[in-house]
């Protein structure tokens, strides 16, 4: 454990950040923008739980917790919040997903347009 | 009743959440009961708000701390900063509450009829309530994580409304493309909570404000909620959902959004006046908002004059209404550190942004409701298939006139007494945006009277002889807005007097805001 | 319709995943877990069933009204115990020191005793009842979707 760098994590969420915003931006199916949102919500919850680690930590539970220093705790139940509001968005979108694809019978977001102008 | 205004913030809150949950049950047992219980909670709700209005203006800030031993107690014994969820009710906060209950009684009224051959009605009215739970939650609390989940509340039953009619193909696509940006914008204000979470150890709004310094994760953070909150409101070049999400909801719903994205802007100016008060570099963001805010009004005024569909007509208007507010507010945020100049003409252009806020969330959601109401019967929303409506639908026409003369800032009504006070205020700190404004008024005129010829007058069209006026619950909902535009009208110095000068002196004073969390006494 | 032996022993499993999930409900205040936590797991043994027999099957076990009734009394729970302590505060938990789950635990790390936390585990309860039978909900509508059907009601 001492090998990683203590950047890691943060680079990690980052990464998955960059490659969600990319798929969002440039990528034209709708399922693949679903992924897309799924993955930078997935970005940001890790970035939460990182920047909360103190090195050496235990985990913030005082059931027959060993020695040591505990990692925050307000950053985890930040992410839960988190995660469930994600579930919901995502149901949701999915939902939507499926009434455009009955209606008009594509999922490219080019073809499915009826508004323009 | 000195209970119940303690209390009131969190029953502000907590009774519409309550009353969305119970009529599940209820709604499966009787539809009169339930069309009861939604009316009824929303009204006790606007008298909860009217009452803590009046207690505010006498008592000052309103803090409300929700689990500890009694609702001043703000830091626990042996903590030194705040812990708990704090709700914190100053003058501009409960001026976003009292246009929140008025505008969700009337679009509930409106609803009763307007969604009658609807299935799964219950379901609409449980969603209508927990969106108006999540506004308030976002007017009044002073936490930082709070505000994110409050939004989110409002965002999900926002999208779940405007695509609740599932046998179109539009309104399926309008929602999505208003989930998907409320999503992206929720994920950047998370993101930049954390930011600053990781620095300060502080969610509170109050004690944060107290403790930050401006470092570069502080700008960035900065940066990433102007932008999230921009892009909620449609300003400038983020503004392309706006017009496709608005114009195929429910008309009771798109007039509820649009106070939504007014609390959106709320939320960047609390962000920008009370959170970073003290150590932002006021003229460079207040010019940034300035030159945006423009953007927004000229380019929402010039796609608004060719539509042919009255709804998405009305959402381009609302865009460039709203830059009126962000440029009203911005020259006001450009001077905040100059204290001669904010007293001189600051303080009046800020009052001006407030007042529009104001008078927009009553003019706004009435236009919308008309173009509901042309919808009703007609079946459609293309302006070149109307036609001589005004025959039978007298009370709409009335109601669209007053809408209209509104919007464009005819004298006497309310929207001249705030564009006014915009215009003299602005021009002394910059005269092209006044020049912009009145070309922009002009514009706007013109696009409401060629859609009024357009849809009322004329003959009367053969395939339009069954149409007569709509029902009841729909005028009813129309006039309570309407009424709001006459007593604004008839007393705009009385209002600016009670409502708007508290609020703008809450947004420039950070200093009551932060010792109101910090100095509680229990 | 997966084979009989894959349905024989969903029908077995079914039984373990809902006592898990109670389970992590139940200890939500002392061990990782809680109201939401748990009721995703049960949502997941759901998910097993409609995998093993075909939607039509699970739906005359699971129907929508009574899904629906258990999500709101879920919520009224909650917001009933939330406003019960309105004698002093909203959300005060007003059953610390009472005999009921208000033992006082002492500081720092403990074996953990169930009978402690207040208003805490029954708001759990309530949390993953409604859990439960939402996504329950959720995911019972997005089965009912892909096989082509249409929402009755």
């Amino acid at each position: 454990m001492e090998h990683i760098p203590l950047n890691f994590p943060f680079l990690a969420a980052a990464l998955l950040v960059g490659i969600a915003l990319y798929i969002i931006i440039f990528k034209k199916n709708l399922v693949k923008l679903i992924m897309g949102i799924a993955l930078l919500a997935s970005g940001v919850n890790l970035f939460l739980v990182a920047l909360g680690y103190r090195a050496g930590g235990i985990a913030p539970i005082y059931t027959d917790a060993p020695e040591g220093p505990m990692v925050m705790s307000v950053p985890q139940a930040l992410t839960l919040t988190s995660i469930v509001i994600n579930v919901a968005v995502l149901a949701l979108m999915l939902t939507m997903v499926i009434h455009i694809y009955r209606h008009t019978g594509s999922l490219d977001s080019e073809k499915s347009r009826k508004m323009k102008g | 009743m000195a209970a119940l205004i303690t209390h009131s913030p969190i029953l502000i809150i907590a009774i519409p959440l309550a009353a969305a949950f119970l009529t599940i049950p209820i709604g499966m047992a009787s539809r009169k009961a339930r069309n009861a219980l939604v009316i009824g909670s929303l009204t006790f709700v606007v008298f909860l708000v009217f009452a803590l209005a009046r207690d505010i203006s006498i008592n000052g800030i309103h803090l409300y701390t929700l689990g500890a031993t009694s609702p001043d107690l703000t830091i626990p014994t042996g903590f030194m900063v705040p812990v708990r969820i704090i709700l914190e009710v100053d003058g501009m906060s409960i001026f976003m509450g009292i246009i929140w209950s008025i505008v969700s009684l009337a679009a509930a009224t409106y609803s009763l009829s307007h969604i009658s051959s609807e299935t799964g009605q219950t379901r609409f009215y449980t969603l209508l309530l927990l969106m108006v739970t999540g506004g308030f939650g976002m007017m009044f609390t002073g936490d930082l994580f709070n505000f994110f989940v409050f939004i989110e509340i409002a965002s999900i039953s926002g999208a779940a409304l405007i695509s609740f009619r599932t046998r179109f193909a539009d309104t399926q696509e309008g929602g999505f493309k208003y989930i998907v940006v409320s999503a992206i914008a929720s994920l950047m204000i998370l993101f930049a909570i954390g930011l600053l979470y990781a620095q300060y150890n502080l969610l509170n709004i109050g004690a944060l404000a107290q403790a930050i310094q401006y470092t570069t994760l502080d700008k960035i953070a900065l940066a990433l909620l102007l932008i999230a909150l921009a892009m909620k409101t449609g300003m400038v070049p983020l503004h392309l959902w706006f017009p496709d999400s608005y114009s195929v909801a429910p008309a009771s719903i798109t007039g509820m959004l649009v106070i939504t994205s007014h609390a959106c802007m709320y939320a960047a100016f609390r962000i920008c006046f009370t959170l970073y008060g003290g150590v932002i570099n006021a003229p460079v963001v207040g010019w940034i908002i300035i030159i945006f805010g423009l953007l927004t009004m000229f380019v929402g005024v010039t796609m608004a004059v060719f539509q042919k569909d009255v709804m998405r007509f009305m959402s381009y208007h609302a865009v460039s209404q709203l830059g009126y507010m962000w440029v009203g507010v911005g020259v006001g945020l450009a001077v905040l550190g100059n204290t001669e100049l904010l007293s001189t003409y600051g303080r009046d252009a800020m009052s001006g942004g407030i007042f529009h806020i104001l008078n927009h969330a009553m003019y706004k959601p009435l236009l919308f409701f008309t173009g509901g109401a042309l919808f009703h019967y007609t079946g459609t929303r293309d302006l070149t298939k109307m036609g001589g409506l005004a025959h039978k639908m007298k009370w709409t026409t009335i109601l669209y006139i007053i809408g209209t003369l509104s919007i464009s800032g005819i004298p006497p009504l309310n929207g001249f007494s705030s564009k006014i006070l915009i215009y003299e205020s602005v021009y002394q700190f910059h005269p092209i945006l006044t020049i912009t404004g009145i070309i922009v008024s002009i514009l706007t005129l013109a696009s409401f009277t060629k859609a009024f010829h357009s849809a009322f007058m004329g003959a009367e069209l053969p395939e339009y002889k069954e149409v007569k006026e709509v029902p009841k619950s729909m005028i009813i909902g129309m006039v309570i807005l309407a009424a709001g535009i006459v007593f604004v009208t008839l007393f705009p110095s009385l209002v600016v007097d009670w409502a708007i000068h508290p609020a703008a002196d809450a947004l420039i004073d950070q200093g009551a805001y932060i010792n109101a969390v910090t100095g509680a006494i229990p | 319709m997966l084979s009989k032996i894959v349905r024989t022993v969903t029908n077995e499993f079914m039984l373990f995943i809902a006592v898990f999930g109670l389970y992590i409900i139940a200890h939500g205040h002392l061990t990782p877990g809680g109201g939401f936590q748990g009721g995703a797991v049960i949502v997941s043994g759901v998910v097993m069933l409609l995998v093993a027999f075909n939607y039509q099957e699970v739906r005359k076990v699971l129907r929508e009204r009574v899904l629906t009734i258990m999500e709101s009394t879920g919520a009224l729970i909650f917001i009933a115990l939330a406003f019960a302590g309105i004698g002093a505060v909203f959300f005060y938990n007003f059953l610390v020191g009472t005999p009921i789950l208000g033992r006082i635990p002492g500081p720092g790390p403990n074996p953990g005793d169930i009978w402690t936390g207040g208003v805490i585990p029954l708001m759990n309860l309530a949390v993953g009842i409604k859990v439960a039978a939402g996504l329950s909900a959720v995911v019972l509508a997005l089965a009912l979707f892909s096989s082509g059907g249409e929402a009755e009601e």
